[in-house]
């Protein structure tokens, strides 16, 4: 048989496969999520550390732009002698891979809240604690949730890669495509179903920061009590957000 | 061992910031006593440490040496955000919290205070009507606000828990003239109701002369020129720094603080209408004049010109010119120089409320008026 007469999408194989593909799918989306949600929590540490102790900032930013910037094939292959193959190596690999992303977010997004609010909330006799937790962190919230679109979806793509080390996931089902060399259904399943995963999430990241901050949303005109004066805040949050994602993008593609 | 009288609401003893790296002190041992109800406003050049001096105030800047006494207490005895709760806190751009509604926004203190929730909600009712703050705005987010409203719920946090003191920091700066008026003749009435002690800092020396009852003038380094009534300021400024400060129209400021009731009226030229022309050419020559006032029923119908007066029987035949404007006994002689200058007849003429003639000003019962409410120092 030759390849030429293969097509893209066998039906037959991909309705006797299903329940194959579904735990494939299963198994990327819980390697993205534990990947973001580690390093989402090892990021804010190292976000409040940086914007405490301003000096630590740059150290940490260079720390996490380093293991950025080191090829994913090559990461994941160095990580197999020390920790061996599996879920561990590759989630590892993948954690280290959002740092840079949700950090510069996070700082970013606490740097900028106004300090007006900031000094408002401290006269009005918050807690440093309470401040950061109830000013803070809600105003900060468009960009780090920019931050997490970008990591997740980066996430997303870089799990099809960490199946060279057995994780599982639709990299697996593609990895098996490539194997057989003259059957690709399951590289084109594997391949539209990530691409779809990465949009699903990102598309649900947008509902959550819509659903979280209400203040954000545009008012309906007749809402606008004085259109003449669009005061500051949500304007500049609004260009904040749009810098932030963007220079969230630059740097996504250098992983 | 603070030696408070019941009526000092503040008290600054020998207060002073000095920043680290700084060449002199911020502050420098300022005294200040802050009377409560009183409304003191801290005036002075950008680096004259007036910021500083207010958040230490609330703790907001600690300060290295002296002390700040609130209601006989020495502020650091406190945690400073328990402090701060008590004191009502307004900034130059309101501040707002913007991920919060305006109710929200006003409830902050009480929230913090734990407050239950029908209380809060209460007090937010409360607070917008005093503010004169539409209620369906209560439900936005602050961002749909214009400044002047912004700025009214700054006003409304700051006094939700009802703290006996105000702290306001340039709160007017960030609007416009005729939104900034309308905000300050509000404070005022406010203040007539509740009585509060208001620290307001501001570089506007007619903002001070406007809202307080007590001006602090500070120079560069925090050094304190002068404490006083603006009245007592403008007529006896201490040195070359405060008359400076308080520009070269101090005698104009003066004519605002007084008000037409504080001087004595004069009758004026002044006919009725079944007067004879002859009785007006009289009326006219005594007081060295070529017009006079023609009243009738107690109301001052206009006034007629020498020229005028012709064959008519009584003045009331002659069609009388209206004076372009009248005052009111409250008004200011500011107001009513205006009028003087701008009218023909180079008189101000005052009514009463109901409109009946009380008398007339001249630039001449002006100056009276200032000498009059105080010696001089010219």
């Amino acid at each position: 048989m030759l390849f030429a007469t293969e097509p893209l999408v066998r039906w037959k194989w991909v309705g006797d496969h299903l329940d194959e593909i579904w735990q494939d799918l299963i198994e990327h989306i819980q390697l993205t999520a534990i990947a973001v949600g580690i390093g989402f929590a090892i990021s804010l540490v190292l976000a409040i550390v940086s914007i405490r102790y301003r000096w630590t900032y740059g150290p940490i930013g260079a720390f996490c732009a380093v293991l950025y910037a080191i090829p994913s094939l090559a990461l994941f292959a160095l990580l197999i002698p020390i920790v061996g193959l599996g879920v561990v190596p590759a989630e590892i690999a993948l954690v280290g891979y959002t740092l840079l992303i949700l950090l510069r977010n996070m700082v970013a997004g606490f740097d900028g809240v106004p300090p007006e609010v900031r000094e408002a909330a401290d006269g009005m006799g918050y807690e440093g604690w309470r401040r950061g937790l109830r000013v803070d962190l809600p105003l900060a919230l468009p960009a780090i949730i920019a931050g997490l679109r970008i990591a997740t979806v980066t996430t997303v793509g870089l799990v099809t890669v960490a199946a060279l080390v057995g994780t599982g996931g639709l990299g697996a089902l593609i990895n098996d495509g490539l194997d057989r060399g003259d059957f690709p259904t399951p590289v084109v399943v594997g391949s539209v179903l990530s691409i779809a995963l990465a949009i699903v999430l990102d598309v649900m990241f947008v509902l959550i920061e819509r659903f979280a901050t209400p203040w954000r949303r545009r008012q309906r005109p007749d809402t606008v009590i004085n259109p003449d004066e669009p005061v500051g805040a949500a304007a500049a949050a609004d260009v904040a957000g749009g810098e932030l994602a963007g220079a969230g993008a630059g740097v996504a593609s250098g992983g | 061992m603070s030696a408070q009288t019941p009526d000092v609401a503040i008290r600054l003893d020998q207060l002073t910031k000095q920043y680290p790296g700084g060449a002199r002190p911020a502050v420098d041992s300022l005294d200040l006593t802050i009377p409560k109800g009183e409304l003191v406003a801290l005036v002075g050049p950008s680096g004259c440490g007036k910021t500083t001096t207010l958040k230490m105030i609330n703790r907001l800047v600690e300060p290295t040496g002296g002390t700040v006494w609130i209601d006989g207490t020495d502020a650091r005895t406190l945690p400073a955000h328990e402090l701060r709760r008590g004191i009502g806190y307004v900034i130059q751009q309101a501040g707002l919290f913007p991920h919060r509604t305006v109710a929200a926004n006003i409830g902050t203190v009480p929230a913090l205070l734990g407050w239950k929730k029908d209380r809060i909600a209460a007090r937010v009712d409360e607070l917008a009507e005093l503010l004169d703050l539409d209620p369906t705005l209560l439900r936005r987010y602050p961002a749909a606000l214009s400044g002047g409203q912004q700025q009214r719920v700054g006003v409304a946090r700051a006094l939700a828990a009802d703290p006996p003191i105000l702290l306001m920091d340039e709160p007017y700066s960030a609007v416009d003239p005729i939104v900034r008026a309308r905000l300050q003749d509000e404070l005022l009435s406010i203040q007539r109701r509740l009585q509060k002690t208001i620290v307001l800092v501001t570089h506007d020396i007619d903002e001070a002369i406007k809202l307080a009852n007590r001006i602090a003038i500070l120079n560069v380094g925090g050094i304190l020129e002068q404490v006083g009534t603006p009245e007592e300021m403008l007529r006896a400024p201490a040195n070359d720094f405060v008359a400076d400060f308080l520009g070269d129209d101090r005698g104009i400021k003066r004519l605002s603080l007084i008000t037409v009731d504080d001087v004595p009226l004069r009758e004026g030229p002044v006919v009725e209408a079944t007067d004879s022309p002859d009785h007006a050419r009289a009326v006219m020559s005594e007081n060295g004049v070529d017009w006079v006032g023609v009243r009738a029923d107690g109301r001052l119908l206009g006034w007629v010109g020498e020229a005028d007066l012709n064959g008519d029987p009584t003045v009331g035949d002659v069609e009388a010119k209206p004076f372009l404007a009248t005052f009111r006994p409250g008004m200011s002689l500011k107001a009513a120089l205006d009028g003087i200058v701008t009218s023909q007849t180079r008189v101000a003429v005052v009514v009463e409320d109901d409109d009946r003639y009380r008398g007339m000003l001249t630039v001449d019962d002006l100056a009276e008026g200032i000498t009059a409410s105080g010696p001089g120092e010219a």
